[in-house]
């Protein structure tokens, strides 16, 4: 706990926000993305942004598995638990998170599928070698943090035999979203925080070429300290008018990452054609499939699962939400039809979505301010 | 239920329920022999009392001096054994805690089991046992009772509803409407136990923690509580959703808004831990054997030294105050310096993925 509080101080945040300060340049404008939910969420918490001058602004990313995973592929998770007759494990984010015609995973279960929440994959493992009569599928979600741990049951299931178990894979990759962001209709931006627990797998050296294309990219923890750290550097960069990729997680992060999760992901999985992404449409080589090696335990191919997209609904402004065109409250929906409770567009659906990031923490500053 | 002599009846029950290895049956729910040896052994032993003595399908208790208090609720939690407590005790803390909130001393209690086929007689015996233990700890006696059984699959080993009366004194007008401006916010200690002795205890998440349940019955801290400052403005447990749930219900409840210190929060360092590493809130994590108090804020320091010298109250706090707010939402100042708003929690509280 105490590595924790340690980069939660308060009066040191107060300092490296005055050193931010003394940093910027007045007449100067700075744009920055956090990409991941993680930070999203922190920086809302803690009220980060408000401890920044006014010429830095902060855009809240994609970078939240659960928001930007599309309506239809929950649909298909849903199907799989419901009419297959699969023991379907899952995070328990993905439980409330709703499909079409307002249909969930939580709705499912309690119409008679057995939906079961767990913490690892191996749990899920576990359910399949004590149950070997029943099929159970794995609804693997995330970025590069979680799909090691995917890797790695694809791996021991086959070692093991273990034919009733498949993964219904929906990993995706973090540098072709960055990418997507950077490449279509968005804030002009100056700067990238990336995701420290994805460059603790891939490294740091995959956001070189954003730092090519004139962005300063910092890798940042998850603590307080850490973004504004990251934003302190960031700012230098802009103001150097050098663009690099930093790390300013060394505590956890060895600039290589992780080769040997990467050799295991490289082992039981295949970059996907093109993957649906909610709120940034379909994106090539964004997205991982089962290995062709490990056909045996796709869920896809196993259940014959078809793919159908469902549009996003009507006046939801996700997509510009996550691109920094819009913020969260200025989105017709957002707070009231739109809330935690009963979410209408994938930023609201995780806490770490931008918009119920803004809903839990921030809205009484606009409302009071309003 | 109603035989309480302790000791078999050999005319009736010629052979001893095989506690240590019997599971309860359908035939144990039926009404017939059966059902009345698992009552007279299992219950009646245990809860021994002159009202269930009456032997009557009802108890008959004497008038009581101010007005009636009565709360109900229902008890399913799994497992049924947790670091802390079982099912039994939780059934008798929280409904005593329920009519207690009210300012009223609790007097009775009744009890109701939905049992399910196939729970082991010594599960069943160990929780009754401990619900006996836990009323007669708290003086507040358990006078009726019910018992069905249940197809397996059909209940969870055994669901307990209790019900409480109690008696309040006139003049006390505690209540979740009456809240003020103004008012200090105290909690009577370390939140958050509940939830993660329960959590550290469900299948697929056995962690290694110390942390026990604090299911605890807080009528005697009340009592002392209420008698000293009748001006206390409301009670309330924080069970589930915890300080999160329990306090926008009260910010909504009286109009007001609430401000909390997170440096005030009392959460144990194992408990922290154990939510930092699940990736929840503390804030909305149950307890069991905790109370919220409402009181002017002159009033909170002479409250606070009542909590704190009363059983089950060591380690209470002020917490926070209530202000004004057309808003209603609770906020919570952090100890790194800024601001956030304390919102419900949707459904249970799950762990996030990254």
């Amino acid at each position: 706990m105490k590595y924790a509080s340690e980069f939660r101080d308060g009066k040191l945040a107060r300092k490296i926000a005055a050193a931010i300060a003394a940093e910027c340049v007045v007449d100067r404008s700075y744009t920055f993305m956090e990409f991941c939910g993680g930070h999203t969420h922190t920086i809302a918490r803690y009220g980060l942004e408000a401890m920044l001058p006014e010429n830095i602004r902060l855009v809240h990313g994609p970078g939240c598995p659960v928001c930007v995973l599309p309506v239809g592929r929950i649909d298909s998770a849903i199907e799989l638990a419901r009419d297959h007759g699969v023991i379907l494990c899952t995070y328990g984010d993905m439980m409330r998170v709703p499909g079409s015609h307002r249909a969930s995973l939580m709705k499912a279960k309690a119409g008679g599928a057995d939906v079961r929440m767990v913490w690892s994959t191996l749990d899920a493992l576990k359910i399949a070698r004590e149950n070997p009569d029943r099929e159970v599928a794995f609804l693997a979600i995330g970025f590069e943090t979680t799909t090691p741990p995917t890797a790695m049951a694809l791996k021991i299931a086959k070692a093991e035999g273990l034919t009733n178990f498949s993964v219904f894979c929906n990993h995706v990759l973090t540098p072709a979203a960055m990418r997507a962001i950077l490449d279509g209709e968005s804030l002009p931006l100056q700067g990238i925080i990336g995701p420290g627990h994805v460059s603790a797998v891939i490294g740091i050296e995959p956001y070189q070429e954003f730092a090519d294309r004139g962005q300063a990219i910092v890798v940042a923890g998850f603590e307080p300290l850490d973004l504004l750290q990251a934003i302190l550097m960031l700012t230098r960069q802009v103001n150097e008018g050098r663009p690099r990729v930093e790390n300013a997680y060394v505590r956890a992060l060895p600039a290589v990452g992780n080769p040997k999760a990467r050799e295991v992901i490289a082992e039981t999985m295949q970059l996907r054609g093109a993957f649906e992404w909610r709120g940034l449409g379909r994106l090539p080589d964004s997205a991982l499939c089962v290995a062709d090696a490990y056909a045996a335990f796709d869920a896809e191919l196993k259940f014959g699962l078809p793919y159908r997209a469902v549009p996003d609904p009507k006046s939801c402004a996700c997509a510009e939400v996550v691109r920094g065109l819009k913020r969260p409250e200025e989105c017709a929906l957002f707070g009231r039809v739109c809330t935690p409770d009963d979410p209408i567009g994938s930023c609201m659906v995780s806490s770490e979505g931008g918009c119920a990031a803004h809903w839990l923490y921030g809205r009484h500053r606009s409302k009071t301010a309003a | 239920m109603n035989d309480q002599s302790g000791v078999r009846n050999t005319r009736l029950f010629p052979h001893a329920l095989d506690i240590a290895k019997g599971r309860v049956d359908m035939t144990h729910g039926g009404g017939g022999r059966a059902m009345a040896q698992l009552v007279s052994e299992v219950f009646g032993s245990a809860f021994d009392n002159e009202y269930l003595a009456q032997g009557n399908d009802m108890a008959v208790m004497p008038p009581a001096n101010g007005r009636l208090v009565m709360s109900t609720d229902g008890y399913v939690i799994s497992p049924l054994f947790f670091p802390g407590g079982d099912i039994g005790s939780l059934a008798v803390h929280g409904t005593i805690n329920d009519v207690a909130m009210s300012g009223a001393t609790p007097l009775y209690l009744s009890a109701s089991f939905i049992i399910e086929e196939g729970l082991p007689l010594a599960d069943l015996r160990q929780i009754v046992v401990s619900m006996a233990d836990a009323s007669r700890a708290a003086g507040v006696p358990i006078v009726t009772g019910d018992t069905k059984v249940v197809e397996r699959g059909k209940a969870d080993g055994v669901f307990i509803s209790t019900a409480g009366v109690g008696v309040l004194a006139d003049g006390v007008e505690i209540g979740g409407d009456r809240i003020r401006e103004g008012d200090a916010i105290l909690v009577s200690g370390s939140i958050g136990d509940h939830g993660i002795a329960i959590l550290s205890k469900r299948e697929n998440l056995d962690f290694e923690t110390t942390i026990e349940s604090d299911s605890a019955p807080l009528h005697r801290m009340i009592r002392a509580m209420v008698d000293a400052e009748p001006e206390i403005h409301c009670l309330r447990d924080p069970t589930r959703g915890g300080l999160a749930a329990t306090l926008n219900e009260l910010a909504n409840q009286s109009g007001v808004g609430l401000v909390l210190r997170e440096e005030a929060l009392p959460i144990k360092s194992a408990v922290r831990g154990a939510c930092e590493l699940l990736g929840i809130d503390p804030l909305g994590v149950a307890n069991e054997g905790k109370l919220l108090a409402f009181c002017p804020r002159e009033k909170a320091d002479a409250v606070l030294r009542i909590m704190r010298s009363a059983e089950f109250g060591a380690d209470a706090a002020i917490i926070g105050h209530v202000v004004a707010d057309p808003l209603r939402l609770v906020r919570l100042e952090t100890s790194f310096g800024s601001e956030r708003v304390v919102e419900w929690l949707n459904g249970e509280q799950l762990p996030r993925i990254c």
